[in-house]
């Protein structure tokens, strides 16, 4: 008698809460052994490409926030810099430092998230709560920069909108100090944890040569033993003045993208000290009256001003002719923005890179031959957000 | 061993001689336009070439000019890492042209090809699954073509008498706006039509 072969298939989402979002998996499984993965992305497709275009240069900024929703101003960090090189403006040193600045928060923002929530799937509860507690420190510090939470809009084209206020910088000294503390509790819950590593170590094991054939960018291409980061072979803005180390894996499983984004954290929190520490005085954007706001006082004593206020949130700004590709090392990889100006002030064309729709796209390839409980431990190293994945 | 954009600028017109129909360095980054049978043994040779290495493949996109006989202008993103260089690579097509699928040279390829068939509509050859990706199961039309309206054609909501979801062709409450704040001076839309017609004359 022949042994017929069954697979079942199984729907995984996209109400679930290991699916990060709204995923819907279709699993085809042999018993416990998964054989195939069919991702279905794009439920929350909001078609941000296409709004962009009918959107002036200025109005299409917040579109980022809502890309990566973790780390939102690293989003509009690449769109600012296409735009700057296409209209040839420099950022003042002040408006550079800030942005590296509060990229940095951001990474530490998205990594909390991402490791707090893969542990939360593979059965811890605990480093979830403690993380968000943090997470919420550094997001008062968005609010208290751009006034909101999450959707900042704070990195505008020529710099960033506003000067810190008053007394941020200490506070967020203060959280320096107290927050490597934090990374070490979490370790202590989780590094030498037998059930996370049981649940981590040799899962969704990817190797060099795999990781660049799938066009992995970011943490999963360090944890598989690449040393790439833009910020420092592209380094983009000041991060040249920063001394700061890659940290990168060896296995290239789950558990070393886990220790990657740990060490990643501590030197962030160096980097933002550094910042601090060197920030120079000056203007926080550029003085072009034609692309940055005029001051709140001038628009009460300067004509000028006033037109150009009105102009710039009418018309906007032209940019000139051309095309370009700019990337930067957001926090899941190279999040890049290939923009197509035709001289007018609405962008052409407006693609964005999104790092974690390459690393979804090898799910499939992944989990072939795993269990169907290490679904939810890759999916969660590979941190993603559906905000970007689908845009 | 680096090389730099000029040499790198060098090494593929030298490798490539007759696919290469334009080169151009823009922004540090090399920019080079090819034809639509030249894509294949391209891309294979910016993956494999000693010189280039290009291992990469960032992204992929197209670019609708609706204007122009050959409508869509394809972009492909490299990105070596042993260099630390970037390499665009275009082609451009009309509609009716299908292109060869290079998800055998890189395997990511894949997802960012279907991208590229769900939003304007370009078909890829050999490729092994090409179905729409991001939009809504029963879509129709692609989205990002230039003549797509923003607002799209149908809407989907919860019908309570029906009890399950229905599309309905879109009902806008308020039209969309869009106004040309074009500064007068520089010439408006209307004011540019006007004074074409009158040059005309």
């Amino acid at each position: 008698m022949t042994k017929q072969k069954k697979t079942m298939n199984l729907n995984f989402g996209p109400q679930h809460p290991a699916a990060h979002g709204v995923l819907r998996l279709i699993l085809e499984l042999d018993g416990e052994i998964v054989e195939k993965i069919d991702p279905h992305i794009g439920l929350l497709h909001r078609g941000t490409e296409k709004l962009i275009e009918h959107k002036t240069y200025i109005q299409a900024v917040p579109y980022f926030d809502r890309l990566d929703y973790v780390a939102p101003m690293n989003q509009e960090h690449a769109f600012a810099l296409a735009i700057e090189k296409l209209l040839k403006i420099e950022v003042p040193i002040r408006g550079q430092y800030i942005r590296v600045l509060f990229c940095e928060i951001g990474r530490i923002l998205s990594h909390l998230l991402n490791i707090t929530t893969q542990a939360l799937d593979v059965g811890a509860l605990t480093p979830s709560l403690w993380g968000f507690e943090e997470r919420e420190t550094l997001m008062t510090f968005y609010e208290r920069v751009s006034g909101s939470r999450l959707h900042a809009n704070y990195f505008r084209p020529g710099g960033v909108h506003k000067d810190l206020p008053r007394g941020l910088t200490d506070d967020i000294l203060v959280f320096c100090e107290s927050f490597p503390k934090v990374v070490d509790d979490l370790e202590t819950l989780l590094t030498d944890n037998r059930i996370f590593k049981q649940r981590n170590v040799d899962i969704g094991i990817v190797t060099k040569q795999e990781a660049l054939e799938h066009s992995f960018s970011g943490v999963m291409l360090r944890g598989s033993g690449v040393a790439w980061d833009l910020r420092k072979s592209q380094p983009y803005e000041c991060y040249k003045d920063f001394n700061f180390k890659i940290p990168v894996g060896k296995n290239g499983d789950c558990y070393d993208r886990y220790l990657c984004r740990m060490e990643e954290m501590r030197e962030s929190v160096n980097i933002i000290k550094d910042c601090i520490k060197k920030m120079p005085t000056g203007p926080v954007k550029s003085i072009d009256g034609k692309i940055t706001p005029p001051k709140r006082e001038d628009l009460k004593n300067s004509m000028e001003a006033l037109i150009h206020h009105f102009k710039l949130f009418s018309e906007g700004f032209r940019v000139p002719e051309g095309e370009i590709y700019t990337a930067v090392e957001a926090p899941k990889g190279e999040f890049g923005v290939y923009l197509i100006s035709d001289g007018s002030n609405k962008p052409y064309k407006c693609k964005i890179r999104a790092p974690g729709f390459s690393h979804l796209q090898a799910m499939d390839y992944l989990l072939k031959g795993h269990m169907l409980a290490d679904v939810p431990a890759v999916l969660g190293s590979l941190d993603i957000v559906f905000g970007e994945v689908d845009r | 061993m680096s090389i730099t954009v000029d040499d790198l600028n060098k090494t593929v017109s030298l490798g490539l001689t007759t696919a290469i129909k334009k080169s151009k360095i823009n922004f540090g980054q090399l920019i080079i336009e090819i034809n639509v049978e030249d894509l294949y043994s391209t891309i294979l040779y910016l993956k494999t070439n000693n010189k280039c290495r290009f291992k990469q493949l960032i992204d992929i996109t197209a670019v609708d000019y609706p204007s122009k006989e050959n409508r869509f202008k394809i972009v492909y993103f490299f990105l070596s890492h042993e260099n630390n260089l970037r390499v665009m690579v275009c082609i451009n097509i009309d509609e009716k042209k299908k292109l060869p699928s290079i998800t055998k040279i890189f395997p990511s390829a894949n997802w960012m090809e279907r991208e590229v068939f769900d939003m304007y509509g370009i078909s890829f050859n050999d490729h092994p699954d090409l179905r729409r990706i991001l939009t809504d199961y029963e879509f129709e039309g692609f989205p990002l073509r230039k003549d797509f309206p923003l607002t799209g054609h149908k809407e989907v909501r919860y019908s309570e008498s029906k009890k399950k979801v229905v599309s309905e062709p879109v009902k806008l409450e308020q039209q969309y706006r869009d106004f040309d704040f074009s500064s007068p001076w520089e010439g408006t839309e209307y004011i540019k039509k006007e004074e074409k017609k009158n040059k005309e004359k």
